[in-house]
């Protein structure tokens, strides 16, 4: 019999290997699940995981879906490492949008260096009071900040929503419900000229060195992993986690803001609906796959982008439902969570029980 | 003689990962017989009561019971051969009665007549003098009574070997003496009994027979009565190691620390209040706290670091008040604690030494303008690890996977190397190897001459003899006197520890 036990030490190759374990898992499982919808699997990922990215545009697609993540992901990483469960991120991004696209119509008819930073501060505020709801309701009332975050989530859509079909929505837009197009001030420059990459993966890749720095240097990230780890030792030790439930809300609202608002003023130019496709939550996959470290989150950032475009890739070339996007990102997730069990666990053959002293000892008894 | 043989072990041995906890162990109890396991933490004490209990299976050796071999696959099983075990931490619902806590562990036949289990708990109780009432809820009965509760539970099942895992921690010293006449009479009737414990004058006074362990090893046997707690020691710990210290008297200064009717009301419905807590403190001595486990020594520890906030104005250190200021802020002041709990409170054990450091001692340079400086903590944590002979592979190692001495010196070396005025030591020996035990101690003494104020609360009551100026106790939140140790009679502690601090030299027989 198959027995579960627990490791006298955590595994450090296992920690590692882990990520690795899972994504080999998804592929695996995906090669199957082609195979079951009659689809070529050979193709299926090709087109998945290889031809999105096999030309500049492509990678160039492929760093645009990256720097939402990432920057998300770099919020949500300082979150985690205290163990605050914010799932939040989500609603961040889209007040950070909102509220960049709020200020940027009302600067439409100005140009100038300024607009710009104007236009992403504006967003990043308004994501970091969303999240400082979050860690108030936390620090001032103990509600557990995984249900409020995902509501947050919600209410910050339909927030949205109601914006984007009402006081922002363009006159002569036919109806539709968008803003008007932004002015070219408040819109963020194209790291690669004639691509749709944009300043915001510089940012993300900022936020992930930044995230290096508190982690492997500053005292406060050395206080969030304390609290993360032994809360009772930061009690005791001092570190106060109000304080540091604050810090970290607000770091993830400013990040996840600043990805919402470099969305609307990089490859979309104006406020719509979806201006998310879930980046929000499909952070929270990278942050966990990325091993909660700098390094590793710009990796599993770059991985899970490639299924937001390898998706589009198949429901183009292959015709397969969105979802398949979804798929891929629930496997991983759902991999990496099991073999994230064999860091602490390892599994080893149990003997098979001992029938014959068992009877030796009734017997024993009876006389005794 | 077979048939008094109660249980005989032969050559047990059993290894976890990295540690071969018995290596090799024979030990025999007879009927009748008051059997003493004496050894250091991590002798391997435990692992032959599981192996015994059946909680743990042994890789080697051969078990008998009343002359039969036997393996025994689980406590059930133990408990049905007439094998009893009363742990260091008692295995008790608060929320139930005596009587329903019993019945939880008798077969369900025998537990469902409540009627009778009430008369035959009464008849137990009141045979072996320990009064009980078995509609009584849990949570209403002293640690002492507790203790009773599983003892009863024990024999109610026709324990014929009862073992006893360091019964004698949580006692004051008069319910130690009751105790020991029980075990005596049970001992008379037939019953065999395990004693485990560290604590030789009570091992000399009640055993007949001892085996020592040493590093998974028999290292002897003897009869206790025979030998010098001094020369039992020796077994337990080899030649190598000091056994005590020499505390030379203490020059105690001005007044330091001054606590007020100190007052805190504890949320939780089983917690402890600290109930008008006073006691000074004078700069170079130090003040014992005696009192069984769970009286408000950990509540009046977070009052003293900050960990839990007082009404201000009623602790006053030097000239600062310091029941608003938080637990960094009073580091600042001087204030250095040790807790009780070694991992998950006084270290984090997943980290490493030098990450420990940084927990308490960043005031001390090591953290400039919020970075970390990493050169500086690893040097002040070498510093800690060469003066206080902490056992490691380097600054580097896990919190965690040091032994609970050598983390223990750690953390005192920690504190103590921050030239703290006042040191709140919370049970800093406990469970502590004989050796680390003289360096803490040492450590604590040289603080004192160095002129820190230093409070030490503990269990042991040797050890607050031993070093202390003054002893007080506490008993449900509430302080005693506090009284030179030259002039504090033992009965007067163990009256002080019960909550008797008005009755003076009339000793009360303790119900």
């Amino acid at each position: 019999m198959l027995l579960l036990e627990k490791r006298p030490v955590d595994s450090t190759l296992m920690r590692w290997a882990s990520p690795v374990l899972a994504l080999v898992l998804t592929v695996i499982t995906g090669f199957v699940l082609f195979l079951a919808m009659g689809k070529d699997p050979v193709d299926g990922l090709k087109f998945f995981f290889i031809t999105p990215i096999s030309d500049l545009i492509g990678l160039a697609e492929l760093g645009l879906k990256m720097a939402p993540l990432l920057l998300c992901a770099a919020g949500l990483t300082v979150c985690y490492r205290a163990k605050l469960w914010n799932i939040g991120a989500e609603g961040h991004f889209l007040i950070g949008a909102l509220g960049a696209s709020v200020m940027a119509v009302q600067l439409v008819d100005n140009s100038g260096f300024w607009v710009l930073p104007v236009v992403l501060l504006a967003g990043v505020l308004g994501a970091m009071v969303w999240a400082a709801i979050a860690a108030g309701l936390k620090t001032h009332l103990h509600c557990n900040e995984i249900l409020t975050t995902i509501m947050l989530n919600y209410i910050a859509l339909n927030l949205l929503l109601y914006v984007v079909h009402g006081p922002l929505k363009d006159p002569y837009g036919f109806g539709f419900p968008q803003s008007v197009m932004f002015s070219d001030s408040a819109l963020l420059p194209a790291l690669i000229p004639g691509t749709r990459l944009h300043l915001g993966l510089a940012f993300g890749l900022l936020a992930a060195v930044a995230l290096w720095v508190l982690f492997a240097r500053s005292f406060i990230g050395f206080q969030l992993n304390v609290v993360g780890q032994d809360h009772r030792a930061a009690a005791f030790a001092g570190f106060g986690a109000r304080r540091l439930t604050w810090f970290a809300f607000l770091i993830a609202g400013a990040t996840a803001g600043l990805a919402g608002a470099s969305e609307v003023t990089g490859p979309i130019g104006q406020l719509v609906p979806q201006v998310s496709p879930g980046y929000g939550y499909t952070a929270i996959i990278v942050v966990f796959l990325g091993r909660m470290h700098a390094v590793g989150i710009v990796a599993a950032s770059a991985l899970l982008a490639l299924t937001f475009i390898g998706g589009e890739m198949l429901q183009i070339a292959m015709n397969m439902p969105k979802a398949v996007t979804g798929l891929f990102q629930g496997l991983l997730l759902f991999y990496l969570l099991t073999c994230d069990a064999f860091i602490h666990y390892r599994v080893r053959l149990k003997p098979s029980a001992h029938q014959s002293t068992k009877a030796a000892v009734t017997a024993a008894h009876g006389e005794a | 003689m077979t048939a008094a043989l109660r249980l005989k072990l032969e050559n047990i041995v059993k290894e976890y990962p990295g540690c071969r906890a018995n290596d090799g162990i024979d030990l025999t109890v007879e009927a009748g017989e008051i059997h003493a396991l004496l050894g250091e933490n991590g002798a391997g004490k435990s692992t032959l009561m599981k192996v015994i209990y059946g909680v743990v299976q042994p890789d080697e050796g051969r078990m008998l019971w009343n002359g039969h071999e036997v393996r025994v696959e689980n406590p059930a099983q133990a408990r049905s051969m007439g094998i009893g075990m009363v742990f260091q931490h008692f295995s008790l619902f608060e929320t139930l009665t005596v009587a329903e806590n019993i019945a939880l562990s008798l077969p369900p036949e025998e537990a469902r007549d409540r009627g009778a289990l009430d008369q035959r708990i009464r008849e137990v109780s009141e045979r072996y003098g320990m009064a009980l009432d078995p509609r009584r809820y849990v949570s209403t009965l002293s640690v002492g009574e507790r203790q009773r509760v599983e003892i009863v539970r024990c024999l109610i099942q026709e324990t014929t070997l009862l073992i006893l895992d360091e019964p004698t921690s949580v006692l004051t010293p008069q319910e130690v003496t009751a105790l020991f006449s029980t075990l005596r009479q049970l001992a008379k009737e037939g019953c065999s009994i395990l004693f485990i414990s560290h604590k030789l004058e009570e091992v000399r006074s009640l055993c007949h027979n001892a085996t020592v362990l040493r590093q998974g090893r028999v290292s002897g046997d003897c009869q206790p009565a025979e030998l010098s707690a001094a020369e039992i020691a020796r077994m337990m710990v080899g030649d190598d190691t000091p056994i005590s210290t020499q505390v030379s008297t203490a020059e105690p200064g001005d007044v330091l620390l001054d606590v007020r009717n100190l007052n805190w009301k504890s949320n939780d419905p089983f917690g402890t209040s600290l109930d008008q807590v006073s006691l000074n403190l004078r700069e170079g001595e130090i003040v014992g706290i005696a009192g069984v486990a769970g009286n408000g020594q950990d509540e009046l520890l977070k009052a003293l670091s900050g960990e839990i906030r007082t009404d201000s104005g009623s602790m006053r250190f030097a000239d600062t008040d310091l029941g608003s200021l938080a637990p960094d802020q009073r580091r600042k002041l001087g204030v250095a604690i040790v807790p009780e709990e070694r991992l998950g409170r006084g270290a984090v054990p997943e980290m490493s030494l030098a990450d420990n450091a940084l927990l308490t001692a960043s005031g001390q340079g090591l953290v400039e303008r919020g970075m970390i400086r990493f050169g500086k903590v690893r040097e002040f944590s070498r510093e800690v690890i060469r003066r206080f002979g902490v056992r490691c592979t380097g600054e580097n190692s896990a919190a965690g996977s040091l032994s609970g001495g050598n983390l223990q010196k750690y953390i005192i070396g920690r504190e103590a190397l921050q030239n703290p005025r006042l040191l709140v030591a919370s049970h800093p020996t406990w469970g502590v190897d004989v050796g680390s035990a003289v360096a803490i101690h040492e450590a604590l003494v040289r603080l004192r001459d160095e002129g820190a104020a230093i409070v030490l609360i503990s269990e042991d009551l040797d050890e607050l003899y031993q070093l202390c100026n003054r002893l007080g106790a506490l008993c449900h939140g509430r302080l005693s006197p506090l009284a030179p140790t030259a002039e504090l009679s033992i009965e007067q502690l163990g009256q002080w520890m019960a909550g008797e601090f008005e009755s003076g030299e009339v000793a009360h027989a303790a119900a």
